[in-house]
């Protein structure tokens, strides 16, 4: 997206097709040069990938308690919001056509100050014909890496840390693109490269691979053949060709050879007996498009019927399908994906590959990158700096931008801490966190793109509002408007352009253009404002609490979780009250919430369980927002579970997102409330009451992507009580979670069209109580 | 095609009872038109199936044994392939005189007429080297005729067949391939015929094991090529294919069909591909302006195929020896002319050469892997792609012993294309 708009007109006035310079300010494309380093390059016959490591310099908020050393000043906030830069490492690719190689190059060098980078490491096919014009222009040393080595390296990586990246294609569905879960274990694998010939590749384990076959009949025959046979030179033409063409005229089918009678040899009378049977005569014409057709279904045939073949040889059901022949063509994966099915009798899936273009440049990467350890690490793409899966087939969106003259990038984050799955997670490879799939869902995809766009005014606003004393803060909040503007546009083209489209990813992908343009945490200071007032209101609610009896309480206590949950800034019903009246507080919300029974009402049986049960071991609780929620709603609740005897972890976002509460909000929050309270002071002390970071930093919850430090302690622990609370953790994702121990799922929904779309009205409840079955 | 009641259980496998079903089927509602040819006051019998059948005309190989009819002249099996017509014609050499003479004149004209020419109309022509000569079929001795011409034709063979007034014969037409459906209806209104439609792939096989069984006139029908991997070397040898099985039997016509064969009636089609014999004639027809399969073949013979594909070296300038490929294999059939360049310099012969390289190695490679995935050792390649086709076979034994490390070993047969129509005559004999 960001070679075709972004800033509207900037500097692309008065060039022409044959302009082989950049039209779109470079600086766009090749973002962060200045401390890159690790440079790899993987050149293909018509585009250039390049990839390198850098680190991005951000501004993070960071909560600090005020010195306790003068106790007598009274601060009228809990703690102290500070402005800090922090550094974070980040993977950049860029994709362009070999055109541009040289005024690439040129921009590189111009740009690359601070490296110290000797050796740029180079595969792919072309990477020979351009060494040394990388090695004149940048000043650095082509290292060659082996092609096969590197495209293996590079599909680990993305299979391993891309949610979302790979997907089956059914063009005759609604949802063309359907998206698959990560399995916890990628391998074994198949993965059949087709470029001018046909690479078949077994990957059994990260570093063990063996090339099992191939064929000869792969792009370079549908290319060089279809070239001859049609006089049409490009390949992308040719395609264009076959997407026009009846295959019909050329090829000769069962039915041409049996009549009309063909229920021998149980072969459909469509099915092609003979590729270009019906052209063996001298005395007719056939056209292109009916020729280009008949070739582009005999050469996926073939590949698809060898793939099937090698695949049942070594017993394998899951085979990737990448190089240029299928790079992008949703024709070519059409027919790949009918081959596959047809020759296999459905027992194998054909599937593809968001970032496979990028896969030869990511290992090579990696492979440059070895002494930086990438692959110890978490990555996670970042969704304001990647392009998002683009068609360039021109008969799937006519609106499409060509593929000449622009630049596709894909940028990936690198996380601080490791990632994993909830061990307390019934099936990880069929756990899906989010509940409505909206690129299947029209109707909702539509409610949601346009929610988003109506709430981005208000977003932009806040985000300038909450730096003050910045300058820049307001152009930087249009900019920011403008880009996540154009990311919705984008969705609403292409909604696959990101893996499955669902509300957390376009929660995510607006937390990530926020963090782009310098706006780490807009909220910061209503948290700490409401943070502030909620402290001050705890010993009374504890009281109260205190006052009632065992079973008033429980239901006081879960009343005062949900109302504490109706303070949600991301909710665009909430927001409105909260801006305009001031004094909405924690009983106002109490008496919006709705009436029981409940939307979705199991409280009874979990009031039974802890009547009648043993206390809990230990419960995991996921928090959701600062301020009132998680200080008079969730403390109340975990102290109950402290005092009967349930550990608890509580996990806490580690970045902030919208106005949740953060892992080091919290820390200062536990502290001020434990100074107020026993029970949770003396847990603390015991280690009973654990505070633990996600490794998230979004508003909605992905229990497959877990700080590796949360599951271990989930473990230790013996975790048998999972708390999920909030729109954004329990109900667009984790509604349907299954998990190994008990669960509750709870939040207030605080959307009109959600609530009546699940049956209810806005602040309807939902509690749901979960025993796993045995 | 799933079918019932099968002892071997496989799914695709074909079923000599339902088989048994359709002939009987096919053959019932051919008495009453035949039966308007019947010669005033003749008897009609009654056969097992109870269907009505007329009895021969003055017994020429009809004589009733029992309550059986033995056949009537004119013995024919018939392969209507997507190309080709495939036709075996038994001449009986063992006619006594008094046959002779009772032998009817529009049969004794159709014997003529075939054992007389080599070639009939502008395209039929009869494969004199494949006659087998003293062959005994039940009970009667004779010369196998092979006749091959265009599908195309058959509308003109149909026509022919009328006019020689076949349907008096009142011989059965046993006829394979799937032109034996799509043609079916021709033969019924034009010539008055009734075709008994034989499944091909039994047919195949059938014929296979029959041409293997009774040698070719005191050769091996069965061959192999010895060191398949050295052209100085190579030579074509015979092979003992008396314990056949299992075998998987690639039959190349206008598309490939694969079966792997474990014992006479217990088969089943592994998988086929439509790139075939069409397809590198297809292909030809359009790259060269040729208009002949023998044309086609004659200038892949003179070609380099090599200017046409891309081969390892050229990508990797030698072996690729991180993958063990080495560097005379070809990386992408066709791939050098994605260049204008090099699409300029290359011959129409060049182009030929190239297809059929490309279409023999692909048929080798599925043949391959259904081997391995079936585990069996011995492939055996039939069909008319291969006649007159030694490039191709020569190939696809290297192919197969290469690529297999000597694990394979590719046998050819000498009749490569007639078999469905030996199996289709056989299936005449054994049904009647």
């Amino acid at each position: 997206m960001a070679a075709r708009g972004g800033r509207g007109g900037g500097g692309s006035s008065g060039h022409c097709s044959q302009d082989k310079s950049i039209t779109l300010p470079p600086d766009e494309i090749f973002r962060n040069l200045e401390n890159a380093k690790c440079f790899a390059i993987d050149i293909g016959g018509s585009l250039t990938k390049l990839a390198y490591y850098s680190t991005v310099q951000h501004k993070v908020a960071r909560v600090r308690s005020f010195d306790h050393s003068g106790k007598d000043i009274e601060h009228e906030s809990p703690y102290e919001v500070t402005v800090q830069e922090e550094i974070t490492a980040r993977l950049h690719f860029i994709k362009f056509e070999n055109t541009y190689i040289e005024t690439c190059l040129d921009f590189i060098k111009d740009h690359l100050v601070n490296t110290e980078t000797k050796v740029i490491k180079a595969t792919g096919g072309g990477a020979y014909k351009f060494k040394d014009l990388i090695e004149k222009k940048l000043g650095l040393k082509v290292d060659k890496e082996d092609v096969m080595t590197c495209l293996i390296k590079g599909c680990n990586f993305v299979l391993t840390n891309i949610p979302h990246e790979v997907f089956a294609y059914q063009k005759d569905s609604d949802t063309e693109f359907r998206f698959q879960t990560n399995h916890p274990n990628i391998f074994p694998y198949l993965l059949v490269n087709i470029g001018s010939g046909v690479s078949i590749v077994k990957v059994e384990m990260e570093d063990k691979f063996e090339w099992i076959g191939g064929s000869s009949i792969g792009g370079g025959t549908f290319w060089g053949l279809g070239a001859l046979l049609t006089k049409t030179k490009k390949f992308d033409e040719l395609l264009q060709l076959a997407s026009k063409g009846q295959h019909t005229n050329v090829d000769m089918l069962v039915k041409d050879v049996y009549g009309g009678a063909y229920q021998t040899l149980g072969l459909s009378g469509n099915l092609i007996a003979s590729s270009f049977g019906k052209s063996a005569t001298a005395d007719k014409d056939f056209s292109k498009e009916d020729m280009a057709k008949s070739l582009l279904h005999m050469i996926s045939n073939d590949i698809g019927q060898l793939a099937c073949l090698y695949a049942k040889l070594h017993n394998l059901d899951k085979i990737y399908f990448g190089g240029f022949f299928i790079r992008g063509h949703p024709v070519t994966m059409r027919t790949i994906t009918y081959s596959i099915n047809f020759f296999s009798k459905g027992e194998v899936q054909a599937l593809f590959l968001r970032h496979e273009g990028y896969l030869g440049a990511i290992g090579a990467f990696l492979k440059g990158a070895e002494q930086d350890n990438p692959n110890q690490y978490s990555w996670g793409e970042n969704y304001a700096g990647s392009s998002g899966l683009m068609s360039t087939s021109p008969d799937l969106c006519p609106m499409q931008r060509t593929r000449s003259g622009t630049f596709d990038m894909f940028e990936m984050d690198r996380l601080e801490r490791p990632l994993v799955n909830l061990p307390l997670l019934q099936d990880p490879s069929t756990y899906i966190p989010d509940t409505v799939d909206l690129t299947d869902d029209a109707m909702a995809r539509k409610y949601w793109l346009t929610c988003f766009e109506e709430a981005l005014d208000g977003v932009a606003k806040r985000a300038a509002a909450s730096q003050p004393d910045s300058i820049d803060a307001v152009e930087r909040a249009e900019k920011f408007q403008q880009k996540y503007w154009n990311k919705l546009q984008t969705l609403r083209q292409q909604p696959f352009a990101y893996g499955t489209l669902t509300v957390r990813s376009l929660l995510d992908t607006r937390e990530h253009c926020l963090n782009e343009f310098n706006f780490p945490d807009p909220y910061s200071k209503i948290k700490q404002k409401e943070n502030g007032i909620a402290l001050k209101c705890f010993q009374g609610v504890i009281e109260s609490l205190d006052s009632l009896d065992w079973k008033e309480r429980q239901l006081a206590l879960v009343k005062g979780l949900l109302a504490g949950n109706v303070f949600d800034w991301g909710a665009k019903a909430v927001s409105d009250v909260l801006e305009s009246e001031t004094q909405f507080g924690f009983e106002e919300a109490k008496s919006k919430l709705q009436e029981r029974p409940w939307l979705e009402d199991s409280y009874n049986e979990w009031l039974d369980r802890l009547k009648e049960g043993p206390p809990h071991k230990c419960a995991l609780i996921f928090a959701d927002n600062s301020g009132i929620d998680i200080i008079l709603g969730v403390f109340p609740f975990v102290r109950e579970l402290l005092s009967s005897g349930t550990e608890v972890i509580l996990a806490c976002n580690s970045g902030p997102a919208l106005n949740d509460v953060t892992y080091s909000e919290s820390l200062i929050v536990t502290e001020k409330i434990a100074a107020m309270d026993s029970v949770i002071q003396s847990a603390l002390k015991e280690e009973r009451l654990l505070l633990v970071q996600t490794g998230s930093s979004s508003p909605c919850l992905d229990l497959s992507r877990l700080d590796k430090g949360l599951a271990v302690l989930v473990r230790e622990r013996k975790t048998d009580l999972v708390i999920i609370e909030g729109m954004g953790r329990a109900i667009h994702t984790n509604y349907y979670a299954a998990l190994k121990c008990e669960s509750l799922k709870l939040a207030v929904i605080k959307n009109s069209w959600l609530a009546e779309r699940l049956g209810g009205k806005i602040f309807s409840v939902i509690f749901k109580y979960e025993v796993p079955r045995e | 095609m799933k079918k019932q009641g099968r002892e071997h259980g496989s799914e695709v496998q074909s079923n000599r009872a339902a088989r048994g079903r359709r002939l009987h089927s096919a053959l019932g509602p051919r008495t009453s038109p035949s039966s308007r040819h019947l010669l005033p006051g003749e008897p009609l019998l009654r056969d097992r199936s109870g269907s009505r059948r007329p009895r021969s005309p003055r017994g020429l190989g009809g004589a009733v044994d029992g309550e059986r009819i033995k056949n009537v002249f004119p013995w024919f099996g018939l392969d209507i392939g997507g190309t080709l017509v495939k036709l075996v014609y038994f001449e009986p050499k063992d006619i006594t005189a008094e046959e002779e003479e009772e032998e009817v004149e529009n049969l004794k004209s159709i014997r003529k007429y075939l054992t007389s020419n080599v070639a009939y109309g502008s395209t039929g022509i009869r494969d004199v080297h494949l006659e087998l000569k003293d062959l005994t079929l039940c009970g009667r001795k004779g010369n196998l005729h092979f006749i091959r011409f265009p599908t195309h034709d058959m509308p003109a063979f149909i026509q022919m067949g009328s006019q020689k007034h076949f349907s008096s014969l009142h011989t059965t037409l046993c006829a394979t391939g799937g032109g034996a459906y799509k043609f079916e209806q021709d033969f019924r209104t034009m010539g008055d015929l009734q075709l008994c439609k034989l499944d091909e792939l039994d047919c195949l096989i059938k014929g296979v094991l029959y041409i293997d069984s009774v040698g070719f006139n005191g050769h091996s029908e069965c061959y192999y090529f010895e060191n398949p991997t050295d052209s100085e070397k190579c030579e074509k040898l015979p092979f003992n294919l008396e314990n056949p099985y299992p075998l998987l039997l690639v039959n190349i016509g206008s598309g490939v069909s694969i079966l792997a064969v474990y014992s006479k009636d217990n088969y089943k089609r592994v998988t086929g591909t439509s790139l075939g014999g069409g397809t590198f004639f297809g292909l030809c027809c359009l790259l060269t302006g040729c208009s002949t399969f023998e044309e086609a073949l004659e200038m892949a013979s003179r070609g380099d195929s090599t200017k046409v594909d891309k081969l390892v070296r050229d990508i990797y300038g030698g072996d690729y020896e991180r993958f063990g490929l080495p560097g005379w294999a070809v990386a992408s059939s066709f791939g050098n002319m994605v260049s204008k360049e090099k699409r300029e310099s290359v011959s129409k012969e060049d182009l030929a050469r190239a297809t059929l390289i490309t279409i023999t190695n692909n048929i080798g490679s599925i043949a391959r892997m259904c081997a391995l995935n079936e585990n069996i050792n011995r492939v055996v390649f039939v069909g008319n792609f291969l006649r007159i086709n030694t490039i191709s076979m020569r190939l696809l034994a290297y192919a197969l012993d290469y690529w297999s490390k000597g694990q394979l070993k590719a046998l050819f047969l000498e009749h490569e294309g007639y078999f469905g129509a030996v199996g289709a005559l056989l299936e005449l004999l054994d049904t009647a």
